[in-house]
């Protein structure tokens, strides 16, 4: 492609972004160099700043530090209104479009074509098929958007900014809802777009795809540029290397061996996906007691479904779940959260906490139909309010007592509360999603000891997580999963980072042991 | 008393007070504004409200609007809007006034027979919005709404028809509700006690009902299971999804005892001084229940102080037409108390949380550093 732009010509340039929030660096002096015309990938880990970096280029926030220059003249982006004024536009992961209207009036939505008074639709729609004709994206204009597939609808949402005047797409992970053949409809659209001089900024994390259709590669890394490469000269472990950072910390060989006796049991889960595909596909894993069995992946890829299919929130469509050899399709969330299923769920603020509530009444949550909070429907106040004190003292929840709303906890604080509210039911599965996600290092010390303590004690653990490290430091048993899939099956003493990063992104293939 | 209940007290006497302040200074202006004496008027009120006579009616009446109110509150405490306490109100009154006359029981029993009867039907009403939330995602707001038009159908559908006192050919009313199943007033046992009430001052029994039901109420409420979920889903629906809630079944439930509580109501005057249903039974009350609710904020407690000033001060607007000053006056207080109570409610409550939580950070010094002594890999060794 690098007939079509002289290399030179830069469509953006950014030159040392630096972007504070509290407590935390998203960006710490990032570089990004993108030529006109050209499919820039921007790769990198979950968190490691490339939604903060879209942000800044869309005007969503203003940098702390750094340059933004657009077509080599200097700008200040103050708002995503701004941006677009300058032709930089952005097609979210998950569409923004009203189902019930057509496809022409989603498209000229808040920028409609005609007098003051007036919306033409005849200009409308010959912009979307003149739009359409270009750049390889037909679609019907007067379809509804409730009628279209996944592919379709976000065609509509490149003609909306096309429509606008963007001559910069920013596409944040386009190809995570799509099928294979749609992904191949997708690049040759993109083609067709850098052939026209538009310039197209694609952040994935699978990077097969992104050798397949990118000019150019960014590697992003805890919110620094770790490499600017073309795909010509890298391999997909040589990103995934890139993108995970070399070295990792092994875990502590663990002295006892977990029981042979499975504890959870999966057998071909299947769950509905919002589109064609299947948003978990068949997937089989067991759990024994006194294990940690570690789920790996990008996020996405079927690990929410995975944990609300354990814990009853949604339909399976086929397949079935079993604890202790006795199924749990029948139960419902209460009955399996008292049959012995602990659940630290992946957003605490949202699924685990009542944060108006104080901390007593939140020990409850999850228990509030077991002893000793309850008896015969009765709340045991008493019990809570001790049961809270005791959970405070062993795990080392700051607060000044058991009375205060949980609002007023840090999150690790919040966190610590929730690992011991589950592990005081003395489950016998532990399902764990990001258990230390956004927390401090000496929370997440203590969760992982914590966790291990229960492993030891013979709990059987499934956990999911984003954090390479921490699956690496828990997990006795590690799956990789991609596609609503269980792709591989790793020993994690043994792993390169390398390999792992392969199987996350579909690189490599991997195997799973029947 | 710990310094920790003070600023509890505190706090919560604080909203109340703004609100008062704030809607007695806004109707003092309206009334100076069309030229009447702001203090007069206010001495007027307060002169005809502290009669023994007026202070029955308050209560008579603040009673069956009290069990309305809490109606409506446990529905708030879920978010779930039931608009439709005038129907369930309504039809239970049509209908209990009608079933009282058809049979006979012992008094005790009679009474427990018609107010089961309304509750039932006011439970009964409830549960179609109920059911048509939770099967066919109806917004509960609309189909209570649109009920309440229906209800007001049908039951005047039903009265013509197969509900009139025949003997009475001219008016649209039911048969009385027979003796046996009135509420005795409690004039006797408050001679008893040594209060003598003036001899048209009638003190219903319906009363010591509502206060039944406002502990009941309370009880249910912050000391179940069911409280609980109910509170949980109010607050978070996601957490309670995920603790093992039954959202549906909450609804249908939390509805229907909502209803069940409207129809009760309308108990507390049939049963006592509206023997019959006809178009002089006070029907706006429900509505005024909404509001009630809502300055109470939810609590029985709270509720039964609204309820209470609600009725004194539309009781008290009568003694201004002595002073020929227009008792709409009472109006404007009352809609004035319940924006500034319902803002300055919200207004305390986050200065309450942000002081919880700074207090909670300078309680935990060095919350971000302690930690326990890490023995294996810790995080701290992070991604190279």
């Amino acid at each position: 492609m690098t007939e079509t732009a002289a290399p030179q010509v830069l469509a953006i340039e950014l030159r040392g972004i630096v972007k504070r929030f509290p407590g935390v660096v998203a960006n710490d002096g990032v570089n990004l160099r993108v030529r006109s015309g050209s499919v820039h990938a921007i790769v990198g880990e979950n968190g490691a700043g490339k939604s903060t970096l879209m942000k800044t280029l869309y005007g969503a926030h203003r940098p702390d530090e750094g340059e933004i220059m657009l077509a080599g003249e200097h700008v200040t982006l103050k708002s995503p209104r701004e941006a677009i004024a300058r032709g930089i536009g952005m097609v979210f992961q998950h569409f923004m479009l009203a189902d019930n209207l057509t496809v022409w009036e989603n498209v000229v939505l808040g920028d409609e074509p005609g007098s003051r008074t007036h919306l033409s639709h005849k200009m409308a729609r010959d912009a979307i098929v003149e739009l359409g004709t270009r750049y390889g994206l037909r679609v019907n204009p007067d379809s509804y958007v409730s009628d279209l597939g996944v592919g379709d609808k976000q065609r509509v949402e490149i003609l909306k900014v096309l429509f606008r005047g963007a001559r910069i797409i920013i596409l944040d992970e386009p190809t995570a809802v799509l099928v294979p053949q749609e992904v191949q409809a997708l690049f040759t659209s993109l083609r067709s777009l850098t052939a026209e001089g538009v310039t197209v900024i694609f952040i994935s994390h699978k990077l097969d795809e992104v050798l397949s259709v990118a000019d150019d590669i960014t590697v992003i890394r805890a919110g620094r540029t770790v490499g600017e490469v073309a795909p010509a000269d890298v391999t997909a472990h040589d990103l995934a290397e890139m993108m995970v950072g070399r070295e990792l910390p092994r875990p502590v060989p663990r002295t006892d061996a977990p029981s042979e006796k499975v504890e959870i049991q999966l057998d071909r889960v299947t769950v509905a996906g919002l589109g064609d595909r299947d948003a978990l596909h068949e997937v089989s894993l067991s759990v024994r007691l006194g294990e940690v069995v570690g789920i790996a992946g990008v996020e996405g890829n079927g690990q929410s479904e995975l944990l609300d299919a354990i814990m009853g929130l949604r339909h399976l469509k086929s397949g079935s779940i079993s604890v202790a050899g006795h199924s749990i399709d029948a139960l419902s969330t209460r009955d399996r959260r008292e049959s012995g299923i602990g659940y630290i769920p992946e957003d605490r603020q949202k699924d685990g906490l009542c944060l108006a509530a104080p901390l007593w009444e939140n020990v409850m949550l999850g228990h509030q139909g077991s002893r000793p909070f309850s008896l015969r429907g009765w709340i045991n106040r008493l019990a809570a309010k001790k049961a809270t004190r005791e959970i405070i003292a062993a795990y080392d929840v700051r607060t000044p007592s058991a009375e205060v709303a949980a609002a007023a906890l840090s999150g690790g604080n919040q966190q610590k509360l929730i690992v011991g509210r589950e592990m005081t039911a003395d489950p016998s599965v532990l399902i764990a999603a990001h258990p230390t996600r956004g927390i401090d290092v000496g929370a997440q010390a203590a969760i992982w000891d914590h966790i291990r303590a229960a492993r030891t004690k013979g709990l059987a653990v499934l956990l999911v997580s984003a954090d390479l490290e921490e699956l690496l430091a828990l997990s006795d048993t590690l799956l990789v999963m991609l596609r609503g899939e269980v792709v591989a099956q790793v020993d994690p003493h043994t792993v390169t980072t390398a390999d792992l990063g392969a199987y996350m992104t579909g690189a490599r293939k991997g195997t799973v042991p029947a | 008393m710990t310094h920790a209940t003070v600023l509890k007290i505190r706090s919560a006497l604080l909203a109340p007070a703004i609100a008062i302040v704030v809607s007695v200074v806004v109707s003092a202006f309206a009334l100076q504004v069309s030229g009447h004496s702001s203090v007069a008027a206010l001495r007027a009120m307060f002169n005809y409200v502290t009669t023994t006579d007026s202070l029955v009616s308050i209560l008579n009446r603040a009673a069956p609007l009290y069990v309305v109110s809490l109606g409506v509150a446990i529905g708030f405490k879920m978010n779930l809007f039931n608009i439709g306490a005038d129907g369930q109100y309504r039809l239970a009154a049509l209908m209990a006034a009608g079933a009282s006359s058809t049979f006979s029981l012992p008094r005790p029993f009679h009474i427990l027979a018609v107010m089961l009867i309304a509750t039932a039907v006011g439970a009964a009403w409830a549960a179609i919005p109920g059911v048509l939330k939770v099967t066919r995602n109806v917004n509960e707001v609309v189909s209570t709404i649109m009920l309440n038009f229906v209800a007001t159908g049908i039951s005047a559908y039903l009265l013509i028809n197969y509900m009139r006192n025949e003997s009475q050919p001219n008016v649209a009313e039911t048969k009385s509700v027979p003796k046996s199943a009135r509420l005795p007033s409690l004039n006797g046992l408050l001679e008893d006690i040594g209060i003598h009430l003036p001899r048209l001052a009638v003190l219903n029994s319906f009363l010591p009902i509502a206060i039944v039901v406002g502990i009941l109420f309370y009880i249910l409420v912050w000391r179940t299971r069911f409280g609980f979920d109910l509170r949980v889903t109010g607050t978070n629906p996601a957490a309670a999804k995920t603790s093992g809630v039954n959202a549906k079944a909450m609804i249908v439930k939390t509805i229907m005892i909502s209803g069940g509580l409207a129809g009760l109501a309308a108990t507390g005057f049939l049963l006592t001084d509206f023997t019959k249903y006809n178009e002089t039974f006070p029907l706006g009350l429900p509505f005024t229940g909404i509001a009630v609710a809502l300055l109470g904020r939810n609590h029985p407690g709270g509720i039964a102080v609204a309820a209470f000033a609600w009725m004194s001060v539309e009781t008290a607007s009568r003694g201004l037409l002595d002073e020929k000053i227009p008792p709409e006056i009472s109006k404007i207080l009352l809609g004035t108390l319940l924006i500034s109570s319902v803002i300055s409610f919200e207004v305390v409550r986050r200065r309450t949380l942000t002081q919880a939580i700074r207090q909670a950070a300078s309680a935990t010094p060095g919350a971000h550093s302690g930690g326990l002594p890490p023995t294996e890999p810790t995080p701290a060794g992070a991604t190279a």
